[in-house]
């Protein structure tokens, strides 16, 4: 017991010193699963948000917005490799993961439960989904497992091109027609407040919050990154030439920041809990996609065998 | 341009375009995770290497390059009919690359030496892209075919499935056939005899038998289609003809 306690602090020691850990370094259980948690929701989330976006692949106005569009996600799917590689250093292999994410125990981030519903939306999800996962992820690349921190450096250079390019779509949007201008303002009403609710409960409603700062896997709260976040959309949505919806919104003299209007958690936890506009959707088609590939990943398993077996016997 | 080198143009670019399109249907669905990125960067070649011939096209007839995916219709798309065929399953997919590939590539390997110099560059630039996707979808056609009892069934089936297609790609139009004695297209004979050896020593590593005495079936280079081809037009030039004269 004593030995325990003092690995333990010798653990909150090297956090305390800014030291990263690394997967062979001893860590507490509840470190690990937190970690592990964590990491594969950010997987998951990578692999379902795939979808929202991929819903678009083929309508894409243009050969450069399309090529653009297939880019990110494949890069969403790249990030989620990333993901379960560093997931895969805790001990926590892919497929026990899809296993948990497939069977509905793993979450994921409840803003792809949303549906795209039109060529706006790719803009909105860029511009705002993108830029709050930004948010979150910037201050992740000095989480303290360092397998993570390293994956989410190589991450956020990704995503801030994406969220560039979301900006992009909806500021040439914004130049055009009145249907076009009209369609922005939709998308932009409709994914404001999920891309709020991005960040989480409130501090106080956060069950996992303390920890995860002591253990400096979260550096800052999620009340703090929605104020960051509403910070920076608020002066970039005055250049596009969109409004928020929400009354409340205005600048304090007095704090410095935005002030913003209450957040509908009911909403927020319908969606979490499975009862979204697309979550059922979402979920079957990644269920769909795993189950049609089992032959697929059979017969390249089985065909890796013979080849083992054949590169044994010409050794032999 | 002359109106063989445009239609012949058109037919390199309509095949990239629409395999492209079909591929991009995969993105988020694949059976792999390495898999699904490995069809998304073949979907982005091809539709790159489209761009750069419509980008050809736009510039000699003071066009955009989205005005040929986007505003044309189906009658004037002039893809090979194997190209515009459904994505089925993982097999079937894999087969219609597979022979897609064999194709291209050396297309590719000959069309380097094109009398036209925008042609051979942009041939120079694809053809290193091309030599990845024939050893992709080749090495799957072996795994598929020599790995389960199931998988080879299915790759077989599959392979059967789309070899009415395969002879559209080499036979020339008349406009191919005189991009040909131009030197601006290969001579589609010699592409074929490349291609048939490599189908041939892949399907024979992956114990696979190669369909024989089939018809032929034709007509997407002279824009005879399937009707599959609508359906994609429809999805793929939707915001364009919704919205007419809009920039995007």
């Amino acid at each position: 017991m004593t030995n325990t306690l003092s690995l333990e602090d010798r653990f909150q020691q090297r956090i305390d010193n800014e030291e990263k850990i690394e997967a062979k370094d001893w860590m507490p259980d509840g470190y690990r699963k937190t970690l592990i948690r964590q990491i594969s929701q950010h997987a998951h989330s990578e692999i379902v948000g795939m979808l929202p976006e991929g819903n678009w692949i083929t309508r894409a106005p243009s050969l450069k917005r399309k090529l653009a569009l297939l880019a990110k996600v494949q890069d969403e799917a790249g990030h989620g490799l990333y993901l379960y590689s560093a997931a895969e250093t805790l001990g926590a292999g892919r497929d026990e993961l899809l296993h948990q994410l497939h069977t509905g125990k793993a979450k994921y981030s409840s803003i792809f439960n949303y549906p795209t519903l039109t060529w706006a939306d790719i803009g909105a999800v860029g511009w705002l989904v993108d830029g709050a996962a930004i948010m979150n992820q910037v201050a992740l690349c000095r989480a303290s497992y360092g397998p993570y921190a390293r994956a989410m450096v190589r991450i956020c250079k990704e995503e801030s091109f994406h969220q560039r390019q979301g900006y992009d779509i909806l500021l040439t949007m914004m130049k055009g027609t009145d249907a076009q201008k009209k369609m922005v303002q939709d998308a932009v009403n409709r994914w404001w407040w999920p891309s709020l609710m991005m960040f989480g409960p409130s501090d106080i409603d956060s069950p996992n919050s303390a920890e995860s700062m002591k253990w400096k896997i979260k550096r800052l709260s999620n009340d703090e990154l929605r104020q960051r976040f509403v910070d920076m959309s608020v002066p970039q949505a005055e250049i596009l030439g969109v409004t928020f919806p929400d009354p409340e919104l205005k600048y304090n003299e007095v704090t410095g920041h935005y002030q913003f209007g209450v957040i509908d958690w009911e909403e927020f936890w319908r969606v979490v809990n499975g009862n979204g506009p697309c979550n059922e959707e979402r979920l079957a088609a990644r269920v769909q996609a795993h189950e049609e590939g089992a032959w697929v990943r059979d017969a390249a398993l089985a065909y890796a065998e013979k080849q083992k077996q054949r590169n044994s016997s010409q050794v032999a | 341009m002359q109106e063989f080198t445009r239609q012949s143009i058109l037919i390199l670019a309509d095949n990239l375009m629409i395999l492209g399109q079909r591929l991009g249907e995969w993105c988020g669905h694949g059976p792999i995770l390495e898999q699904d990125i490995a069809l998304t960067n073949i979907a982005l070649d091809l539709i790159g290497e489209a761009r750069n011939y419509y980008q050809y096209l736009a510039e000699t007839e003071g066009k955009h390059e989205d005005d040929y995916p986007m505003l044309r219709d189906a009658r004037e798309f002039k893809n090979v009919l194997l190209t515009e065929q459904p994505n089925g399953h993982w097999g079937d997919t894999i087969a219609r690359q597979f022979l897609f590939d064999c194709f291209h590539f050396h297309l590719l390997e000959h069309m380097v030496a094109s009398s036209d110099q925008r042609i051979s560059a942009i041939a120079k630039k694809s053809v290193k892209e091309a030599a990845y996707h024939l050893s992709f979808s080749g090495d799957w056609v072996i795994r598929l075919g020599d790995g389960t009892e199931d998988s080879h069934q299915k790759i077989q089936r599959s392979v059967n499935k789309f070899w009415p297609y395969w002879m559209e790609m080499f036979t020339p139009t008349e406009a191919e056939q005189h991009a040909i004695q131009e030197g601006i297209l290969p001579d589609l004979n010699k592409v074929y005899e490349a291609a048939s050896s490599k189908l041939e020593s892949v399907l024979a590593e992956a114990t696979l038998i190669k369909p024989e005495g089939q018809h032929s079936r034709k007509g997407g280079k002279e824009g005879f289609h399937s009707e599959h081809l609508g359906y994609i037009l429809a999805e793929m030039q939707y915001l364009q003809k919704s919205y007419p004269g809009a920039s995007w």
